[in-house]
């Protein structure tokens, strides 16, 4: 097959696109330029949106012996996905930007380019794993519990996911590292990236601030008895305990913790980690990695976090609205809207859908 | 699968004539400004090389000046003259330039204007690839007392326009104003002649004539001084310093004679294979177009606009085929850029975006334009797909 291998840079994708090639495909090493303005220098780590990681790309292509280019999707990756995150934040949700990413510009934009160029799909060093199946490909969680990026993917429907090569999902991370050594990549202990590329100083809060203002307004409790301020609403997570400033003790002195973020009054409301409990999650904008979940109940796991843990429950859909409903076991808390909600059947994906609602 | 290089005007093979003295020289040992028999050889060698180059581009021995590349000779002509005059009059503070330079011209220009307070007066350009006269010539007598110096590209890199450089040397001699001209893509492949031209200054490049890369030369009027870019020894005539580059030196010079000998008998083969490359281009893609005028244009570059498409892509699935061409250029992080020379010339950035830049040279053949017959109508259909699929 002819496949683009996504190379950010970093030793997963150089090994991915490495592995592809020796198993015989005609691959191609592509370099997306994330940034209108990349940075020389990576600062801490974060692989994705400067010089210096199209480097390293480079020279990862050089050593697998492959072609390589830079296509640009900055203007693409600001319009799907930092427009979409500001507004998000904007909105009073939480959004995942990688997620975002995903499902918008590896396996949409760019996939949606190769193919039309001629290629068969795209290789990512993503941890997962997909199988052949009768109801075409599945997607499953890597073997690596600590990297498994199944949680990510599953904004892939089955048609990206009918172009979306992942060969690292069998492999621990550890390996991954010792297999770039002995390929003799210059990337092989280049530190993991991690939170936000777009963000590169690390201050999510503080970039928010930034582009969406920081406009004061009341922290109040349950009662809407007011109780500080905060700078700014949606700097705040949905169970954020720290950094609230709040100089009122409860009666009981129990913590508080932000409940709700409300935008348009510019509240953040907070409250006793009971309020935080959650049993029902709701989900919009259901994307089904296999075969679509029905309104018949069924027995699964929901994860709410990109390594959170996976929760027992009951999951149905309804179908002709795309929504995706959760009843979950035991209670979780502190979850934020915006957040995805992905269903396993087992280590399989069933699929995913964006939190609306919580209960 | 075949290989076919249309990308000439980037750089060129090596000639065979020039390969072997650059490996003959750089068998020599001795610095050619040590006073001992291995100096002295080498510098004979150097000294040779200055006069042929002299000779074949119309100037002196003297007033050749060997750099380290064109992008340095045209540092040393615009920083250098820019200084130069100023220091003389501190009035002297206007650049003239052409709005489609070469980057080696445009970021010393603009470095200047920022960091040392020049004022850039950029000549804008006609959609057929030529600087606006008039322009030119009221900017000129307008500003007369202002102005530091004038350059203008000799020939365009990207379209291959020629420019009326004797006419401007004419206009800008009444005002006593140096001229200088960018002339790496004209040097060699077209008639040029310092003296004629009646320039102040003139850049010219090794590797874009069969020469090896790391070599071009400012060539400036004797007896005028012009400020140093680089301190520390004064090898070439006091104005760049660093070890003279023996090798290079002579392999340009071998280069340049092979280049100029076959001149013309090349500008013919040349022009003949763009003239079928561009018929093929016609009857393959009848909505392609031409973005330059014809006329006064060098012999192997056609610039193409294939609407609907991004040049990025168009790269991509050529290189796939084998076929070399070019964009406009890269940024740090090598992002392709709509080429500013094609802005200049009034296209739009979409219109820059899906344009290429074919550069033939005397090593290219019929068979590769039938090559790149078998692939073009399938390179552009995967262009407009993957051109759909973002739009």
């Amino acid at each position: 097959m002819k496949l683009i291998a996504a190379m950010s840079g970093g030793v997963d994708s150089a090994v991915a696109a490495a592995r592809a090639k020796e198993t015989g495909h005609e691959v191609i090493g592509v370099h997306l330029a994330l940034s209108k303005n990349p940075k020389k220098y990576r600062s801490g780590a974060r692989g994705c949106c400067t010089i210096e990681d199209s480097h390293d790309a480079r020279r990862a292509a050089d050593r697998i012996g492959i072609p390589f280019y830079i296509w640009d999707m900055s203007d693409e990756f600001h319009e799907n996905v930092v427009e979409n995150f500001l507004a998000e934040y904007a909105s009073g949700r939480t959004p995942n930007p990688c997620l975002r990413c995903n499902e918008k510009i590896k396996f949409a934009a760019v996939l949606d380019r190769a193919k039309a160029m001629g290629f068969d799909g795209v290789v990512t060093g993503h941890y997962a794993i997909t199988k052949e199946s009768d109801s075409g490909r599945l997607l499953y969680r890597a073997i690596d519990p600590l990297k498994d990026q199944s949680y990510v993917l599953a904004v892939l429907n089955r048609e990206q996911l009918q172009g979306a090569f992942f060969p690292l999902g069998d492999t621990t991370k550890e390996d991954v590292r010792k297999e770039a050594s002995a390929r003799g990549l210059t990337v092989a202990n280049k530190p993991d990236s991690h939170d936000i590329c777009f963000v590169p100083s690390g201050d999510n809060a503080g970039w928010l601030r930034d582009r969406l203002g920081s406009e004061t307004g009341p922290i109040v409790d349950e009662s809407g008895t007011k109780l500080g301020e905060h700078k700014g609403a949606f700097t705040y997570t949905i169970g954020q305990r720290r950094g609230l400033g709040i100089t009122i003790p409860t009666p009981t002195g129990e913590p508080r913790y932000v409940l709700r973020i409300e935008p348009k009054s510019n509240t953040v409301v907070v409250g006793g980690r009971e309020s935080l409990a959650i049993k029902a999650i709701s989900g919009e904008r259901a994307i089904w990695c296999g075969p679509a979940a029905t309104s018949q109940k069924a027995r699964g796991f929901v994860q709410v976090r990109a390594h959170g843990e996976a929760h027992p429950c009951t999951y149905w859909s309804e179908t002709g609205e795309g929504s995706l409903h959760a009843e979950l076991d035991e209670p979780i808390f502190g979850l934020a809207t915006g957040q995805a909600m992905v269903i396993y059947d087992g280590d399989r994906v069933v699929g995913s859908a964006t939190i609306a609602g919580t209960a | 699968m075949p290989r076919v290089y249309f990308d000439n005007a980037a750089t060129t093979p090596i000639n065979d004539v020039a390969l072997q003295a650059f490996v003959d020289q750089a068998r020599e040992l001795g610095n050619p400004s040590s006073h001992h028999g291995y100096g002295r050889e080498v510098r004979k060698n150097v000294e040779e090389a200055r006069e042929r180059i002299a000779a074949l581009a119309g100037c002196e021995a003297s007033e050749v000046i060997f750099t380290g590349s064109g992008t340095e000779a045209n540092n040393l002509a615009i920083k250098g003259i820019f200084w130069k005059r100023r220091s003389e009059n501190p009035k002297r503070r206007v650049i003239i330039i052409s709005t489609f330079e070469h980057h080696a011209i445009l970021d010393p220009v603009h470095w200047l204007a920022e960091e040392e307070g020049a004022e850039v007066i950029e000549v804008p350009v006609t959609r057929e690839g030529f600087i606006n006269f008039e322009f030119l010539k009221s900017a000129l007598e307008n500003r007369s007392e202002e102005i530091a110096l004038v350059s203008i590209i000799h020939a365009n890199n990207e379209v291959g326009t020629i420019q009326p450089i004797s006419e401007v040397v004419r206009l800008a001699q009444k005002y006593s104003i140096p001229v200088h001209t960018d002339a790496i893509q004209s040097f060699g492949k077209i008639p040029l002649n310092f003296a004629e031209l009646g320039l102040f200054a003139m850049t010219i490049s090794a590797h874009k004539i069969g020469g090896p890369v790391g070599v071009g030369a400012l060539i400036l009027k004797r007896g005028e001084d012009v400020t140093p870019l680089l301190h520390g020894g004064g090898q070439e005539r006091d104005i760049r310093s660093g070890t003279v580059n023996a090798p290079s030196i002579v392999a340009f010079a071998s280069a340049a004679q092979v280049a100029i000998r076959n001149r013309e008998k090349n500008a013919l083969y040349v022009a003949s294979l763009r003239d079928s490359l561009k018929e093929t281009i016609k009857a393959d893609v009848p909505d392609a177009i031409f973005n330059a005028a014809e006329g006064e244009h060098l012999p192997g570059i056609l610039n193409v606009r294939f609407p609907n498409t991004e040049s990025d892509s168009l790269l991509l699935l050529f290189d796939g085929e084998g076929i070399a061409c070019s964009t406009g250029s890269a940024c740090s992080a090598g992002v392709q850029q709509p080429s500013h020379v094609l802005l200049a010339m009034g296209l739009s950035e979409k219109e820059a975006r899906s344009s290429l830049r074919f550069s033939l040279g005397a090593e290219n053949s019929r068979a590769d334009i039938d090559y790149f017959h078998t692939c073009i109508k399938k390179v552009i259909e995967r262009a407009r797909a993957a051109y759909r699929s973002t739009a």
